[in-house]
């Protein structure tokens, strides 16, 4: 296959280079320069404000993580009754996060919690997170919904499995890989998300995104380098997880 | 009647996400729509009679030039990232599965990265004291160092770079289940390569363009970060312009007037797309191929 195409195979190879190079320059640089391979590193790691926007980020992203986790998969169990009053607007509206431009999203809900007089903070971050992190996983967990064999749970049911423990025994575990990858993921998006967190951050609950982005714009430095090579591979690895969890 | 009433209830395990999307979605986007016909006092308060002079306002030369501005940079960033992703996205397509699988990891992965470390990346490499420079500085092919950031150039190559993996999914995917044979059979009734790609490659994969030139396109247009961070100071944008107008002028209203433009724009693309991908899964279905995927579940694949 390969072999007949070698412009196409030279050319995909170049776009893939286009992609990856800058993300490698990132990597080595952060590891150049010092006295040892890890200096930037542990220099970045002991520069307050970036440990504090570091657990900022933390801490909004677990939160995000618990609500939308939760609401998405309750809507995503609900969402299997095939017919019902307002189902056309009620996914008209799951849809509408992904749709909207993110600037929309973040400044309308500014305007919002402004107007309810709550604080901008890490609090009012994960409200606006957890808004768009919802759909993304109430939709990963219905397409496993969708794929999984309902024979199972009529089993159950015939059996004499009242339906609580129907769920409880037959329906989670099988919808558990989902779950876990649809919170891997609100966590990431709401770890890396910049623009909605840009309005509904207050002043002093920067997120890391957000302090890269300051000092980006004072210039370059290693620390710099070293933190985001940091959350590069965390990143990656968060990738990894999910990719193999799908697998199974 | 009444278990007819029943069956259609909505389940009440939607209701928490529901109440949610109405509280943190539709009423903070009411509230904008509502701003967008105030105005602003005196004293930088919001005055609460009807008026629409925020989207006159929208309409002076200065906001049009902004607006000429962004869409002129979103079309060519679509333009350009359509002609780079066909062949790839026709490569992987043709690819066996295996190759299918790993091509499609390498493309989404740098997808997944923080946006503001890709642009970040890009300005180590692209500086002044960045890699292509210290590289074409040492071969002696420059004497001075080529400046690649802080103008249109710097902000088109990062407009590229990342919204490349937006055009290359939905691409893929239509080609994907673009039946091949097709063109075979083109060729066997006499069409030349270049008369069976425009009369049978390209109109049947016409969804992929259309979603992945949406995918592009919009966000494209909002974009404010991008110029921000690769574009020096010298050129404003929307979503600059709604930025600034939110945060620094701290003009509500007239910012609330834009975003509902913008708000109106993805709109209406959106739908455009919806009943066009409707008439297309009708085509595709008829000429026995399976349907493209709907665009909001092309989204959520590209984070999966």
């Amino acid at each position: 296959m390969f072999k007949r195409r070698p412009v196409l195979v030279a050319y995909a190879g170049f776009l893939l280079f286009f992609l990856y190079f800058p993300l490698l320059v990132l990597s080595i640089s952060s590891f150049r320069g010092g006295p040892t391979f890890y200096h930037w590193y542990r220099r970045a790691f002991s520069d307050p404000q970036l440990l504090l926007a570091l657990r900022n980020s933390i801490a909004i992203g677990l939160g995000t993580t618990v609500f939308s986790t939760l609401l998405g998969t309750l809507a995503a169990l609900g969402m299997r009754k095939e017919q019902f009053w307002g189902r056309v607007f009620f996914e008209s509206l799951l849809n509408l996060p992904l749709v909207l431009p993110e600037i929309v999203m973040g400044l309308a809900m500014l305007v919002w919690f402004v107007f309810l007089n709550i604080t901008l903070g890490l609090f009012s971050v994960v409200l606006a997170h957890t808004t768009f992190t919802v759909s993304y996983v109430t939709l990963i967990i219905l397409a496993r919904l969708k794929g999984m064999d309902p024979l199972l749970e009529e089993a159950a049911a015939d059996l004499g499995a009242t339906p609580w423990r129907t769920f409880s025994r037959v329906t989670l575990p099988l919808l558990l890989p989902a779950v876990v990858s649809g919170a891997l993921l609100a966590f990431t998006l709401s770890f890396d998300d910049f623009l909605i967190t840009f309005f509904t951050a207050g002043v002093g609950s920067d997120t890391l995104p957000l302090r890269i982005y300051s000092m980006m714009r004072f210039g370059v430095t290693p620390e710099m380098n070293a933190i985001s090579s940091a959350m590069l591979f965390l990143t990656l690895g968060a990738v990894l997880t999910v990719f193999r969890l799908r697998k199974d | 009647m009444n278990q007819k009433m029943s069956r259609r209830q909505p389940p009440l395990l939607i209701l928490p996400s529901l109440a949610w999307f109405i509280v943190f979605l539709i009423i903070p986007i009411g509230i904008v729509i509502l701003y967008s016909v105030r105005h602003k006092g005196a004293y930088g308060q919001v005055d609460w009679s009807l008026n629409l002079d925020n989207y006159k306002r929208a309409f002076e030369p200065i906001y049009l030039m902004i607006v000429a501005r962004s869409l002129w940079l979103a079309a060519y960033t679509t333009a350009i990232c359509l002609a780079l992703s066909y062949p790839l996205a026709y490569f992987m397509a043709r690819s066996s599965e295996g190759a299918k699988k790993a091509l499609l990891a390498l493309v989404i992965i740098p997808f997944w990265t923080n946006f503001v470390i890709r642009v970040y990346s890009l300005k180590l490499v692209l500086g002044e004291a960045g890699t292509i420079n210290s590289v074409l500085l040492k071969l002696h092919l420059i004497s001075a160092p080529l400046q690649m950031v802080d103008n249109s150039f710097g902000v088109s190559i990062g407009m590229v770079y990342n919204y490349l993996p937006f055009m290359v999914l939905p691409m893929y995917v239509a080609l994907d289940k673009f039946d091949f044979t097709l063109m075979d059979a083109a060729y066997d009734l006499g069409a030349t390569k270049t008369q069976t790609i425009i009369r049978v490659l390209l109109p049947l994969s016409l969804p992929g363009i259309v979603t992945g030139s949406l995918f592009v396109f919009i966000p494209a247009f909002g974009e404010f970060v991008i110029p921000d961070l690769l574009g020096g100071s010298q050129s404003m944008y929307v979503g600059t312009l709604i930025t600034e107008t939110f945060l620094k002028s701290r003009d509500w209203p007239f910012g609330s007037a834009l975003s509902s433009f913008l708000v109106l724009f993805a709109m209406a693309a959106f739908m455009f797309v919806l009943s066009r991908q409707a008439a297309d899964d009708e085509n595709l279905r008829r000429a026995e191929n399976t349907a493209p995927a709907p665009l909001p579940d092309t989204k959520v694949a590209l984070h999966v």
